[in-house]
């Protein structure tokens, strides 16, 4: 703990920062990873009874940011004045060891090719002019074929429960037709469907459309992965997002990734140690380390290295990067510099069926990455010709397990009472009869949408706060529009006796006050041209090449995806290149 | 020229000589080390935080409380001054070097049985690859006049072998090198027995080696809340069922797919088992398989559905099986058969048919841990059901697991219960070492 200098920093203990870790301590480095929140073993914080405590989980946010120390100011258009986000609502970043990898729900998915490239993609097939003015519709600069070796080492890491479509070129099961070639199965096989899950892929199959099990870093059986840690198979409790997982079901980092990491001698983990700052040499050209804070003791330590690693939460990674003075920061109004660029989101509505009192959903069953999904409206998977809009969403009934307090605030839906036996009436039926179907939609990325330094606004630490300025675009609302509207008839041939279909209308404007999802992405994006991008391929960041920043920041769009998996694939991507390259030769891994 | 080349010869031979010297001091110094974990030393004599065999682990016994003591190499405080003849003497006949006897807590009567050789390599690993610490372990609280030593003196004459008798006995037991090795390593320096045997009530082990006689690891009485089990072939509390990979699993990573090392076991893989070689522990294992049943009493467990049948038709009707579902059966599940190597099985579990059901009950009031180990870095753990689950809770869930499935033993009350609390187990389990990942 007293060491001043070590090879590499690696700030945040989430998926990213623990990938890094594991990589660069293999890789024989001495690596110091710093989080900023407490330290969460699965034994202590997935202790059963306490960890399935909704009230202190989900309802008091036991796993996440604490906004009382540091949080964001959001705007939705650059004529407002941006206001700190102060209570958990619309997204909910993680804090504490494991990060969001802890409290995530474990969806695991790869990427859709083309969203990869989705600007030369777009432009192949309808022109430049299909792209909407004030869209930086961007490339990331590298391929899915590129990736495809590390989607699998982060799969087999993580535990992914799935059913493949096509391995080595060759059909072998009943999996996504839409998703590209594996060089190898999942590690496990795909969840069983809940009875919900599958009259949706009945209704979704008889309409044509071509269903698929979910990937889930939730295990189907028990497990021991790469590392030789062990996962215990989901029992569908229904407490994955929001909560550790008492069974060890759900790939997290504390799971899957530290208890080894732990016993290598080259690593420390200090946690309750926010990064205020990554340390310059007079060029702004080379980080010479990082300077933390205790959070318990107030006392400020610098630490030096040779390589530092953001792996932060995605808008923790920008807020370090703008007050560190790596990059130069986005301007909206001459649409340069690139730091706080493409900041992007997803497009989600949830939608809800119910069905005759015959057919017992169980909303109380559930796991958090389980479920059935169609791919028909998703990336470049439908003609977007006729409709004019870019990107897409895939659908799923996705039952993850609704805890009693969030039932029985959440109700019947549509217009029932909030009280008396009209209430009960709808909170039973909703709880044993309903399902919800979500448009888990993309979201592009827009000149005027950025991140930046709130020009008033200080943490606890004296730091401006980092101000995002967001809204809904047409492009966007359009694209939900429909997709929620070929919702209609499956649910229909579902059987639905009532439905509460959820879009977002035209013009309407980005509420923070509602969940919507935590993923959000870009702002430091990887790509390749220095004066559009952050970070080149490898995730390097153009400017200071001993800084790798390693996050959904660096997806140009938002997409239809759950990030998780694209983000671990970015980090054993971007270890790799390190490892073989980098550590040998230190300097710029591409000419800017 | 010829001279000097001849010199340099010379002086080559000589440097030669001393590598190769200084190579089988290593090799020496090593398997001392080896001997140090299989002995299982760290268990009594370092405190998880304090330097390596500084002593100083408290024995709470009947008379008082006494400290392990300072084996380092310091000559005020540890065992600086020992000749390797006085190191040997403490070692196998607990003869300390002012001449007085040890408290047999020291497992000098299984010690007995090692051979000169190994004797030999701790002696040099103790001196030479361990760090002196200048630190004297707290003095022994027993009062007077139980505190006098010359009684055990006696003890010792009447009931520890002499070393040349130990070890002709223990290595004419097999001829079979696997099974010899496998005695060696569980009567001698694993001391198995220490805890595994039953001892009379003047404290010595009622048998000390395979060929003493059926008593032999045939379980025995409660240490630190936890009651050993048999280690002998009994087809429902011993290790009957258990294959010999089972057994080398066990020690290894502290999981097999029939059971999860607990309680003050813990300790003795963490430490000791796991870094014994794959040959050795199958020595170990091959041994213990060869072990008769003392209680042939016990018919062959065979697993039985009617349990399983009435909770997937939830049927609660069982005492108990309304607490197994919704304590239990999330892990263990509603068969009783667990996931194998992560979370153990019930149905069929020694643990579940001992007679003295001590340790199961303090498993589900404490709850069980299993620490990283080097091989199995994951930390399973199973969390405390006290103060959560009222005493006549814990009873009726006990009862239910040891009635289930095939298992056949003895109800438990409520009274069994409230007794057990009062000589819980120590919070950290074993001996606060326990990394939690």
């Amino acid at each position: 703990m007293a060491k001043t200098h070590v090879d590499a920093i690696v700030v945040g203990a989430g998926w990213a920062g623990s990938i890094m870790a594991k990589e660069l301590t293999e890789a024989g480095l001495s690596v110091v990873m710093l989080e900023r929140g407490s330290e969460r073993t699965t034994p202590v914080e997935g202790a059963y009874p306490e960890s399935i405590d909704e009230l202190r989980g989900a309802v008091r946010k036991r796993l996440f940011q604490n906004l009382s120390q540091s949080t964001v100011t959001i705007r939705n258009t650059m004529d407002q004045t941006a206001l700190p986000y102060r209570q958990l609502a619309a997204f909910l970043p993680g804090e504490g060891v494991g990060g969001a990898g802890l409290h995530w729900s474990g969806v695991h998915f790869r990427v859709a090719p083309e969203d990869l490239r989705l600007r030369s993609s777009v432009i192949e097939r309808y022109g430049e002019k299909f792209i909407p003015e004030g869209m930086n519709l961007q490339d990331y600069g590298v391929t899915y074929e590129e990736l495809e070796p590390f989607f699998d080492k982060a799969e087999k890491v993580f535990g992914t429960s799935g059913e493949a479509y096509k391995v080595q070129g060759k059909i072998v099961g009943n999996g996504n037709v839409f998703s590209p070639d594996r060089s190898d199965n999942f590690p496990l096989p795909a969840m069983k469907d809940t009875f919900s899950a599958s009259i949706f892929r009945d209704a979704a199959s008889n309409a044509g459309y071509h269903p698929y099990a979910l990937p889930a870093a939730n295990a189907s059986r028990q497990y021991t992965n790469t590392y030789g840690c062990q996962m215990g198979p989901c029992n569908f409790c229904g407490y994955c997002s929001g909560y550790d997982c008492y069974l060890d079901s759900k790939a997290s980092p504390n799971v899957n990734i530290l208890p080894v990491l732990r016993q290598d001698p080259g690593f420390t983990l200090i946690p309750n140690a926010h990064v205020l700052r990554v340390n310059l040499d007079s060029t702004k050209t080379k980080a010479t380390g990082v300077t933390y804070l205790d959070t318990k003791t107030r006392k400020e330590t610098s630490l030096s290295a040779d390589l530092v690693i953001l792996g932060a939460f995605q808008f923790n990674n920008i807020h370090l990067m703008l007050v560190s003075g790596i990059g130069k920061p986005y301007d909206p109004l001459s649409n340069t510099g690139t730091i706080g660029r493409n900041f992007v989101y997803q497009t989600i509505t949830s939608s809800r069926v119910w069905l005759p009192s015959s057919s017992y959903t169980n909303q109380f069953v559930g796991a958090g990455g389980a479920g059935v999904a169609i791919d028909d409206f998703n990336s470049m998977n439908f003609d977007h010709g006729p409709l004019g809009f870019v990107g897409g969403s895939p659908v799923w009934v996705n039952q993850a397990g609704t805890k009693p307090i969030a039932a029985a605030t959440g109700a019947g839906g549509g217009g029932t009472p909030r009280w008396g036996s009209a209430y009960k009436d709808a909170l039973i039926n909703t709880y044993k009869h309903s399902l919800g179907i979500d448009a888990h939609g993309s979201n592009m990325a827009y000149r005027d949408v950025y991140l930046d330094l709130d020009p008033t606004w200080k943490d606890v630490y004296g730091q401006p706060l980092l101000r995002m300025t967001f809204t809904w675009k047409d492009n966007d609302i359009r694209m939900n529009q429909y997709v929620v509207s070929r919702i209609e008839p499956v649910a229909r041939a579902m059987g639905a006796t009532k439905m509460n279909l959820v879009h977002l209308d035209a013009g309407q404007p980005f509420d923070t006050r509602n969940y919507q999802t935590t993923h959000l992405g870009g702002g430091a994006i990887m790509g390749e041209n220095p004066q559009t991008s952050a970070l080149n391929r490898y995730l390097q960041s153009w400017d200071v090449s001993n800084v790798f920043v390693i996050g959904s920041n660096a997806f140009p769009q938002g997409m239809g995806y759950n990030p998780t998996g694209m983000v671990a694939a970015l980090a054993y991507w971007a270890a790799h290149h390190i490892r073989t390259t980098y550590l040998k030769s230190p300097g710029p891994l591409v000419k800017a | 020229m010829k001279w000097p080349l001849f010199v340099a010869c010379i002086l080559g031979l000589g440097i030669s000589a001393r590598a190769e010297a200084q190579d089988a001091d290593r090799t020496t110094l090593e398997k001392g080390r080896y001997l140090a974990t299989a002995s299982d030393c760290a268990a009594c004599h370092s405190i998880h935080g304090k330097p390596e065999y500084s002593g100083g682990v408290s024995f709470s016994l009947p008379m008082g409380k006494i400290y392990s003591t300072n084996i380092t190499p310091d000559p005020e405080h540890g065992i600086g001054r020992y000749t390797e003849t006085q190191f040997g003497q403490a070692l196998r006949q607990g003869i300390r070097r002012d001449g007085s006897t040890l408290y047999p807590a020291m497992p000098f009567p299984s010690y007995a049985r090692m051979t000169d050789s190994d004797i030999h390599a701790l002696f040099v690993y103790f001196r030479n690859g361990v760090q002196a610490v200048h630190v004297s372990a707290p003095k022994n609280e027993i009062p007077w006049p139980l505190s006098i030593r010359w009684p055990l003196t006696f003890w010792r004459w009447a009931f520890a072998p002499t070393p040349h008798h130990a070890i002709a006995r223990t290595a004419g037991e097999f001829t079979d090198p696997q099974l010899a090795r496998g005695a060696y390593l569980v009567e001698g320096p694993a001391h198995c027995g220490a805890c595994h045997s039953p001892r009379a009530i003047t404290m010595q082990e009622k048998a000390l080696t395979a060929h003493d006689g059926s008593l032999y690891l045939a379980g025995g009485a409660m240490v630190d809340g936890w009651t050993p089990p048999s280690l002998r072939q009994e087809n429902r509390a011993g290790l009957g069922r258990w294959s010999e990979d089972d057994i080398v699993s066990f020690l290894k990573t502290g999981r097999a797919g029939t059971g999860s090392v607990f309680g003050s076991m813990t300790s003795a893989v963490l430490h000791g088992t796991q870094k014994l070689t794959d040959d050795d522990l199958h020595a170990i294992a091959h041994y213990l398989k060869s072990l008769p049943a003392a209680d042939r009493t016990q018919t062959p467990w065979m697993y039985d559905p009617t349990v399983t049948d009435q909770l997937h038709k939830a049927d609660l009707s069982p005492r108990g099986a309304r607490i197994y579902v919704d304590h239990c059966a999330a892990c263990h599940r509603t068969d009783g058969r667990g996931y194998p190597d992560v979370f153990p099985p019930l149905a069929g579990n020694p643990v579940m048919m001992q007679d003295d059901p001590a340790s199961l009950v303090h498993i589900v009031q404490k709850g069980a841990s299993l620490p990283a180990m080097a091989t199995a870095p994951s930390s399973i753990t199973m969390p405390a059901f006290s103060p959560g689950l009222t005493d006549q809770q814990i009873a009726d869930v006990v009862t239910f697991i040891r009635h289930a499935w095939g298992n056949n033993a003895s109800a438990v009350s409520a009274e069994d219960v409230r007794t057990l609390s009062k000589n819980m187990p120590p919070p950290e389990m074993a001996d606060g070492t326990l990394s939690l990942n």
